[in-house]
């Protein structure tokens, strides 16, 4: 019996099996070709994986929303994963004696730093407003970047797409830029780590040293917070900015 | 682990309930992790079967965000337009977060500790 391609293609093109196992399987090959690197930045996992799960789309002809409707499973771990996040800050906050007001210093001039000079520059450059207001929340991380995208009339996927870009930007050049500014302490590396490039500087953060990894673990929660707080007023200071200019 | 990754889904439902039942502009998962870092808190310990299982959750943190990130390809019209000011935008917005935010942080503690 000759066995029926055509059916076989119909099955795996829209079964979440193949999302998952292929988003896995992409995964591991980045993970894999990063760590036999001897772990260079630009080979990212998340970078590798997308270019490799992308390229697989555009050539198998098949969209990306029949890919996310299987591999939502894997997303929607996203949700109990910002929940753990609670883990490591309470553990370090119970070890900490002091220093909140420098920890809250930092992460409310970061905060303001990360969506006001992504909505000057992008305006500047002539994006669209709808492009602006899509970059604003990019430093946080992507369930909460997304809602506030919506909120303040940005594209909430394209969001999703800008988040990832500054998260391996951020896991890239971070150690980078921490060198060359000479910011040694590891909790200021993670920290700077986490509120500029979110859980994947902090995943980053975390493979380097364990204190950067758990401040910047408390950087991603608390620049959540902070900056799903500040939505009615970033939006409306960009706003502002793009009416000005 | 069933039960630490229980109590993680609880705090989320509670944070999505709480969310749209008072029309906040804070997401669930962010409610959720406010709700169990207040817990964990007001206990003495963090109980080692959520810190296990916590652990392991983040630690393939980055496997997460793959799902989203494979969306470029529903904006390659909007990316293929825009891209120089998209990729300037993350990029220089990016680099001057990470300065800021370390610089601060380094700067602030250099003083506390010269101080004691």
């Amino acid at each position: 019996m000759q066995p029926d391609f055509q059916e076989v293609w119909v099955y795996l093109s829209a079964s979440p099996l193949t999302a998952l196992t292929v988003t896995l399987v992409a995964y591991l090959i980045g993970d894999w070709l990063y760590q036999r690197s001897g772990r260079m930045p630009i080979l990212n996992p998340v970078l590798i994986a997308v270019i490799l799960i992308t390229l697989g789309l555009t050539v198998s002809g098949i969209d990306y929303w029949t890919y996310f409707e299987g591999a939502q499973f894997v997303h929607f771990l996203l949700g109990p994963a910002t929940v753990a996040l609670a883990v490591p800050v309470a553990k370090l906050l119970k070890t900490m004696k002091g220093g909140f007001l420098a920890l809250f210093t930092a992460l409310a001039c970061g905060s303001v730093t990360a969506a006001v000079s992504a909505v000057v520059i992008a305006d500047l450059m002539n994006a669209s407003t709808q492009t602006v207001m899509s970059l604003a929340p990019k430093s946080v991380t992507t369930p909460i970047a997304m809602g506030i995208s919506e909120r303040i009339g940005g594209l909430p996927s394209l969001t999703a797409v800008c988040v990832i870009m500054t998260g391996v930007i951020g896991a890239i050049l971070g150690p980078y830029v921490l060198n060359a500014a000479r910011i040694t302490s590891w909790d200021a590396r993670g920290f700077a780590m986490g509120v500029a490039a979110h859980g994947i500087g902090t995943a980053r953060a975390i493979q380097i040293n364990k204190d950067a990894g758990a401040f910047a673990s408390l950087a991603v929660g608390l620049n959540g917070l902070a900056t799903a707080a500040l939505i009615p007023v970033s939006g409306d200071l960009a706003m502002w900015w793009i009416g000005t200019s | 682990m069933l039960v630490a990754l229980t109590q993680l889904l609880v705090c989320q439902l509670l944070g999505e309930v709480m969310a749209r039942a008072f029309d906040l502009a804070i997401p669930g998962p962010v409610i959720g992790m406010g709700l169990l870092l207040c817990i964990l808190l007001y206990r003495e310990s963090v109980p080692e079967s959520l810190s296990q299982t916590a652990n392991g959750i983040l630690a393939h943190l980055s496997l997460l965000f793959v799902p989203a990130g494979v969306g470029v390809v529903a904006h390659l019209a909007i990316l293929g337009n825009e891209w120089q000011a998209i990729l300037g935008s993350l990029i220089g917005s990016t680099v001057i977060t990470v300065l800021v935010t370390g610089w601060v942080l380094q700067k602030m503690h250099r003083r506390k500790n010269d101080a004691t």
